[in-house]
């Protein structure tokens, strides 16, 4: 090549706009770092207490707008921006409660996505603007009992019955489960396999449609719960996007966001659990200094922080590519995996640094070993995420 | 929110990645010079424990050992990530021994030469560096004093307008080939930090000798040397930069070597996964391919996810070096953690090709040695810890 003859010089480039975020999103992040700050953090041990958290935290983030980040102004969003939206996911994780970030992420991120991208004119203003406000709740209904990760095999039935679907089967570990106001349901309108699925909303006051809570190891102030359909009757109308068996595909579809944010959230909260474990390392004195100061910990917080800082990079990637509107299905299904495998690890060690009070419920530590737990399974299993990478590499 | 308006980016606005085109296309020519000059050689060398001088010469002819360096001085006037091309591209040469040699040329002994040095020692020793004429070395490490810059025993003294030199230097790789070296040495023993300097010592001054060329574990085609300075007089232009900045002007190299030093072990990293991909769809054992096991399949992408990040930690650190920033903790943790990573997937390696692989027919084998010194040179695993959790408050 001539042009490293030696005799040409290489011009330095210039003006690249590599960095993701703009400076309009670090101040959207100083926001919602003062909003969880005073209106969520304060309360994680009352609502955990009483396994719940107050409809109005809905209605505050639809007020001030953390709910329209991915959607356009004519349903009364800001966006879309999913840039911003990653912020607000990872401001979120902060808060001290999985729970709570659950309970408003399975809404925004799972629920309100669903009806906007695929919702029709008149589906989107019934339950994208209101979602969008914060005034109803919604949830997402994939996961049986029988079919988890293997979304193609469900066996929740719609069968068409003049102007309306009557749907028969059961949904479990559902977020938002037993408070949401309409729920997306994944249900079968055809033939076996993953063409006959569709997407169907079922509003909560519908004949026939009954939940229960479950109890669950961590993310307690989450609404996890079995959703049991029984003839339960809804209009024709309510298929999502009108066109039946389009729900396989729509599912897969969101997969990357519900993904990515669940990285995210991840990163931030192991970075999150990371400083209160070195905040008590560095208070908690043992033969005459603080453990902090001890070569093993010292040592062992800057793997940690070392590795929290390469997940980051690994999903900030993958979320650059998701906003250049690539499908980034690898990078995702690898950030997802490292970064919620990570979380839980970095809960473990400072579970460990706090000693018999790791053991006891006083500190938060416990909550975040507890709910960072869920990561690993929630959104499609780590062993899923690498069986996707490994297939698309044409191994297994 | 409220009175903030967000302008999505367009991904028009977004690049998808630090590289540009142009480092793309040199990233090509690179890949084609490498394979056609350097890896069909390297068996040959990593055996005779030596590789030979025309190597700098043929890079300095084909302008890759000045990428970074200003045109007026003989360099391609390219950019920092030009030089991280490059390292990452020497990842595919088959002998670590020659990337590391050619990384301490391009990118150990020779920077503090542009940002410290004068005019005249820019001509004299930067100029012939670039071109591959002359090899440098960079003379950090003695018997005594490794990670621990600050316990340096090499003493100058100044003799009139000359400097004295005496002291022991050891692991200094291109030490036994070297025209000049840059060197630390403490010229105040009451100063402290600020008790130190650099020099460019040319490698023919009387008292300079090469005690010793030392057998090494892997990076064997590179010539490591224990050298020896008694009464090495050099005249006052040797001092490198001003006297009793020696220090910080080390600490500033370091950053440059370490991320250029792990950069290319994740590329080598990266190019080692796809042959165990490739081999694991290709092998077969009760009649399938080893890769149809999720043991094997899935042990890769563990491996995939965190090479991933390791190298995306890498790019991140580097766009802030290359931007002016000087961002000593992800630079730290970008080698501690690809460090790991690095030995991990030479050890996966390893364990994929398995008996084929612990042969020495196989070259899984030489890449499982070499990449075992990177968690020890430029700052062990140990240092990077101590100064990471430094950065940290701790």
């Amino acid at each position: 090549m001539s042009m490293f003859d030696g005799s040409q010089p290489i011009t330095p480039p210039s003006g690249i706009a590599y960095p993701l975020f703009r400076e309009e999103h670090e101040q959207l992040r100083e926001s919602i770092r003062r909003f969880v700050d005073k209106e969520i953090s304060p309360f994680v041990e009352e609502w955990e207490e009483a396994g719940d958290f107050p409809q109005d935290l809905y209605l505050r983030c639809g007020e001030i707008g953390f709910f329209g980040l991915k959607f356009a102004e004519e349903f009364g969003g800001s966006g879309p921006d999913f840039l911003a939206a990653a912020v607000f996911n990872e401001e979120l994780a902060r808060c001290g409660a999985g729970g709570v970030a659950a309970g408003l992420g399975a809404h925004t991120d799972l629920a309100s996505l669903y009806v906007g991208n695929y919702g029709t004119k008149q589906q989107l203003e019934r339950w994208l603007v209101p979602s969008i406000k914060g005034e109803v709740i919604g949830a997402l209904a994939v996961t049986e009992p029988d079919a988890g990760s293997d979304v193609a095999s469900l066996r929740t039935r719609a069968v068409k019955d003049g102007d309306s679907y009557v749907i028969d089967g059961s949904k479990t570990f559902i977020t938002n489960g037993s408070k949401a106001d309409y729920v997306v349901v994944a249900a079968r309108t055809g033939g076996e396999g993953h063409a006959g699925i569709s997407l169907i909303v079922v509003e909560k006051q519908t004949p026939g449609f009954s939940t229960n809570r479950l109890q669950t190891v961590g993310w307690r102030t989450s609404h996890t719960a079995e959703l049991f359909f029984d003839s339960v009757r809804v209009p024709a109308e309510n298929l999502l996007g009108g066109v039946e068996g389009e729900g396989f595909k729509q599912i897969m579809g969101n997969f990357g966001w519900e993904r990515l944010a669940m990285a995210l959230a991840s990163n931030a909260a192991a970075q999150k659990t990371l400083d209160a474990g070195i905040a008590y390392a560095s208070e908690r004195q043992a033969f005459g200094r603080p453990i902090s100061k001890f070569q093993v910990w010292k040592h062992r917080f800057a793997d940690l922080a070392s590795e929290i800082a390469a997940s980051r990079s690994l999903t900030y990637h993958a979320l650059r590519r998701y906003v250049l509107g690539e499908p980034a299905i690898r990078e995702i299904a690898l950030a997802k995996s490292l970064a919620c495998e990570l979380d839980w690890r970095v809960a473990d060690e400072c579970l460990q640094v706090h000693g018999g009070w790791g053991y006891m419920m006083e500190y938060p530590v416990q909550r975040a070993w507890r709910d960072s737990r869920l990561g690993p399974i929630g959104g499609g299993t780590t062993e899923i995420m690498r069986e996707i990478v490994a297939k698309l590499h044409g191994l297994g | 929110m409220g009175t903030t308006t967000l302008t999505p980016r367009t991904p028009a606005e977004i690049r998808p990645s630090i590289f540009t085109d142009e480092h793309e296309e040199l990233r090509g020519s690179l890949r084609s010079f490498i394979a056609r000059e350097l890896k069909p050689f390297a068996s040959e060398w990593e055996a005779a424990g030596w590789f030979p001088d025309e190597v700098f010469t043929k890079l300095g002819d084909a302008g890759f050992l000045g990428l970074t360096y200003p045109t007026e001085i003989g360099g391609q006037g390219g950019d920092y990530l030009s030089g991280l091309v490059m390292k990452e591209e020497m990842a595919h040469c088959g002998s670590g021994g020659v990337s590391m040699a050619v990384a301490v040329q391009t990118d150990m002994a020779t920077p503090p030469i542009l940002k410290f040095g004068t005019k005249d020692q820019q001509e004299e020793y930067l100029r012939p560096a670039i071109a591959g004429t002359k090899i440098a070395c960079l003379g950090i490490t003695e018997p005594g004093a490794g990670s621990d810059v600050a316990n340096i025993q090499t003493v100058a003294k100044r003799d009139g307008t000359d400097w004295v030199i005496n002291g022991r230097k050891v692991f200094i790789t291109n030490g036994v080939r070297a025209h000049y070296c840059t060197l630390v040495a403490r010229t105040n023993k009451q100063a402290g930090y600020q008790g130190f300097s650099l020099f460019i010592v040319p490698t023919d001054s009387e008292g300079w000798s090469v005690s010793r060329k030392l057998d090494k574990l892997g990076m064997r085609s590179s010539d490591t040397a224990e050298i020896a300075l008694d009464d090495v007089r050099v005249p006052a232009d040797a001092l490198l930069g001003e006297e009793g900045n020696g220090f910080p002007q080390i600490m500033w190299e370091l950053q440059g070597e370490r991320l250029i030093g792990i950069a290319g072990s994740i590329a080598g990293s990266r190019a080692l996964l796809n042959r165990c991909i490739d081999y694991a769809k290709e092998r077969k054992t009760f009649g399938r391919p080893i890769g149809r096991n999720q043991a094997v399949s899935h042990a890769l992408v563990a491996m995939e996810e965190k090479i991933e990040a390791a190298q995306q930690l890498i790019y991140d650190a580097a766009w802030s070096f290359a931007s002016g920033g000087y961002p000593v903790q992800e630079i730290s943790m970008a080698k501690l953690y690809g460090g790991i990573v690095t030995n991990e997937m030479t050890n996966l390696a390893m364990q994929i090709f398995a008996g084929s692989a612990y042969t020495t027919a196989v070259d899984i084998e030489r890449a499982w040695r070499d990449t075992r010194l990177i968690r020890i040179g430029a700052g062990t695993d140990e240092i990077m810890r101590e100064v990471i959790a430094k950065t940290m408050g701790l």
